[in-house]
This record gives structure tokens, sequence and C-alpha cells, in this order.
């Protein structure tokens, strides 16, 4: 079909990713902070640039120049290594997703079980970061960062199973491809299982965790742990663990648009396209943020009773009565 | 088991009110003031440092009584004045206050017999040298004539 050879297609799609990983990283810090700053009634951002939209331009340039200093009894290699993996992953899951019929870098048939694989690495950034900072901070920030994450992977993956075993598949063309009107969206409980709502509430606030976000932000509590595992990265290091942060809410995002609320399909089924996953994905961006302006941060007993207690009894039970509901409907 | 769902709809329902809250402050008029840009007009009873009161020709009411030299309790106010020729009355010519030992108590404007004096406005009052802050009040009050 396509006249190039495969191998340059994908090249160009990875640079594609790589250049959309930092710019929505630059967006969304602008966002952030302009959110934040209306919902405390002020203006944020607004001298570089009109609004303030070269402030995050001017905030990269500042961390790249700065220099780059190990600190002398951290681990050389690993504390190196990190930021790059964190950077490595986010960048990764961009080659499954989808962004339009044809805009998908590889169109894989276990896309979804990719996207979870590679995410997963994240968490181990994290926890050889803080070890390798050799600081107790950071330590200790890590093993709250792993102990979360495997915490809400549990309810996360149950959820997804539920969503393959409705959608019939882990294509995440074919996922959104059967979601072509409003009404066909797998949000609503008419579309297989009654419960469906209840699964995409567990898979949102699951996937703030994962990506540690506010109010489950453990890992970073900088009223506790000064700034957790990046404690000790100051220039681009810290940079790359911030660009590779925004890159996950990003794929978290995107994948719940595209999982329950029809991806790159538009509601009423006019000029299907990546302008409506951009939309529908920065929508749900924005209320991740919203939701970090406004809870204070969890305790690490009250996000661990939440994600054993409450998301994955729920997430069962949503996988239980679903799987009745296909079998008897 | 009644007192688990209990506290989910109860948990549920206060984080729904909470992102109600802050999406009300959000779409609200910011309440901050770009201050470098903007600035906040004083409120008339604001006391700054004094000024000398002038009239629409740009004559001042002082009449060289020297009340307000008098009474300062910080020292920080001398006048000079002298009768000019075929005049009768003595006219100023020279007010000097030293703001940095005035502690703007007000005594020279109560005691002020002709309210020639005043409290400014002034509050953007930065400077690199304390000479800076010795103003001439007679030749401030005839700048902001012209």
């Amino acid at each position: 079909m396509s006249p190039l050879p495969e191998i340059v297609r994908v090249l160009a799609f990875v640079l594609g990713a790589m250049a959309f990983v930092g710019l929505n990283a630059a967006f969304l810090v602008w966002l952030e902070r302009k959110v934040a700053g209306h919902i405390q009634r002020r203006i944020g951002p607004k001298e570089a640039g009109p609004f303030g939209v070269l402030q995050s331009f001017a905030d990269g340039i500042k961390l790249m120049v700065k220099q780059l200093v190990v600190p002398a009894k951290a681990d050389p290699l690993l504390y190196r290594l990190a930021p790059a993996l964190t950077m490595i992953t986010a960048i990764m899951v961009f080659v499954v997703i989808p962004f339009g019929p044809s805009i998908v870098a590889v169109d894989l048939n276990i896309g979804l079980l990719l996207i979870f694989a590679i995410a997963s690495i994240n968490v181990l950034a994290l926890l050889i970061g803080g070890w390798g900072s050799n600081n107790k901070y950071s330590v200790i920030s890590a093993t709250r960062a792993v102990s979360q994450n495997v915490a809400y992977e549990v309810p996360m993956l149950i959820t997804v199973v539920t969503m393959v075993m409705i959608a019939g598949s882990m294509n995440l063309n074919t996922i959104v491809g059967n979601q072509g009107t409003i009404l066909q969206w797998y949000i609503f409980p008419w579309n297989g299982s009654i419960l469906l709502p209840v699964a995409f509430l567990i898979f949102f606030i699951c996937a703030m965790a994962e990506t540690n976000r506010a109010p489950f932000d453990l890992g970073e509590a900088e009223s506790e742990l000064v700034a957790g595992f990046h404690t000790e990265y100051g220039g681009m290091g810290f940079g790359l663990f911030f660009l590779g942060e925004y890159g996950h809410v990003f794929v978290g995002c995107a994948l719940a648009s595209i999982l329950f609320l029809g991806g790159w399909q538009c509601p009423l089924g006019w000029l299907p396209g990546p302008h409506w996953l951009l939309l529908k994905t920065y929508l749900l961006v924005f209320v991740v943020m919203w939701i970090r302006w406004t809870y204070p941060r969890t305790t690490i007993y009250g996000l661990l009773n939440l994600s054993w207690k409450v998301l994955v009894p729920f997430s069962l039970a949503v996988l239980l009565v679903t799987a009745a509901m296909l079998k008897v409907f | 088991m009644s007192g688990y769902f209990k506290e989910l709809y109860d948990g549920g329902k206060s984080l729904v009110v909470g992102l109600g809250i802050t999406f009300k402050y959000m779409i609200q008029p910011v309440v901050t003031l770009q201050y470098p840009h903007q600035t906040v007009a004083m409120p008339p009873r604001f006391r700054g440092h004094i000024d000398l009161v002038v009239d629409e020709e740009g004559n001042n009411k002082c009449i060289v009584c020297g009340m307000c030299q008098r009474n300062c309790p910080s020292n920080c106010i001398s006048l000079t004045g002298e009768k000019p020729e075929g005049g009768k009355k003595k006219e100023l010519t020279g007010y000097r206050l030293d703001f940095t030992t005035c502690s703007l108590c007000g005594i020279c404007v109560e005691s002020c017999p002709t309210d020639a004096l005043l409290f400014s406005k002034a509050y953007n009052l930065a400077g690199y040298s304390k000479e800076e802050f010795i103003f001439d009040l007679l030749k401030r009050s005839k700048e902001r004539q012209k």
C-alpha cells in the first residue's frame, strides 16, 4: 500500500512521536499552570509570548543549558539510565496508538498488551532512578512508587480484560472501529455490560495513579520527600522525568478515550480523524489537572486501601457481570 | 457491609462537590492585580509622605508659621521663608522633608493652621541612596503643577 519501505515509515512515525511528546509536554505544562492559576483565581504565566505560551520553551531552554551533575556517591550508570528509560517508554507506547484509521506506526494485533508491557517499565525507571541517586528520600519514594504501581496495575488490567472481552480484540484500531457513533461508545452501559461506566471510572483512577499524578503523587510528595525519586536530578535529567510524566499522562488519557470514548471517531459520525482523538484526550487531561488542583495528596495507606479494598473488588465484579452478560445476551 | 457502600457513596459525593467548587472558582474572574502593569487606586485616607496643597494657580497656602517644623517629633521638617519686597505676608522659599526619619505620624498636617499640607498617595518609593528621600516639597509642588 505504502510506497515507502516499512522501516522508513516506522522511523518517520517514531520521529513524529518524539516531536509530539516534546511539544505535548510543553503544551501540557503551560496548560497545567494556566488551569492551576485560574482555579486559584490567578492568571498563571503571561509574560513570555501571548498568554505566556512560550513559558514552557523558556523553561526547556533553561533546563537544557544547565550542567548535568552526577552526585559523587550515586551509581553513575543507573543514575544516567533512569531519565532516559522513562522517556523511552513514553515514546515507545506511541507506536501502537492509532491517531486515525491509517495514522498508526504499527497496526499491531496485540497493541493493548504492548502498551501495558512497555508502560510498566516506567516504574522500573523510577525505581532505578531512586536507587541510583543514593539518597534516602529517593529510595523511600521509589519503593512507594513501586507499591503504588503494583497495587493499581491489578484493577487496571482487570478492567482492560473486560474491555477486551467486549471488543473481542486487542488491536486498538479495531476497538476504535467498533465505536462508530456516540451511542456505540464503550462508556455507555448498553454496549455489552451494564457496569461499563464503572469500568471507565476504575480505568481513569488507575491511569491517574499509574502516572503518579496528584492526588496519588506519593512518589513526589514534596512536603515529606523533598522531590521524591528526582530529588538528585537537575537540568535535563529532571527535564526528561518531567517530559516522560506528561507523555505518560497523555498516553493514559489517550488510552481511556480509545477504549471508552471512541478514539478518533466523531461522536456523530462525521469526519473521523486525529483531531477527535486529540480533543477527547486533552479533555481528559484537563480533568486530570482539575483533579490535581482540587484534592490534597492521599496518604500511602489511603492509597493502597482504595486499590485493594475498592478498585480490585469492583473491577472483579465488573469482569464477572460482563462475562455473564456476554454469555447470556 | 452497608457501612462500606455508604462510605463509598459519601466519599464519592464529597469529591464531586469539591470538583464543583474548584470549577466555579476557575470560571470566575481573577482577583490578582498585575502589579507593574496595573496599580491599586489608593483609598482617600491613605497616609503617604506629606505634600503641599496647591491651588489652580500654583500657589501654596503656607504662611511660614513653622508650626509643622516645631511639632514634628522626628525633626524631619525644615522650612524657610521671606517677605517679598512690598509684600505684607511671608512667602515660602524652601520646604525640606527628610523622609528617611519621618514616622508618618501626621502631626504636621494636624497642626497646620491654614491646611496647607496633605498626605500624598505616593507608595512606589524605592531608591539607591539616602539623599533621594530628602524631598524639597516646594519643588515637588511646582513639578506637580506642570
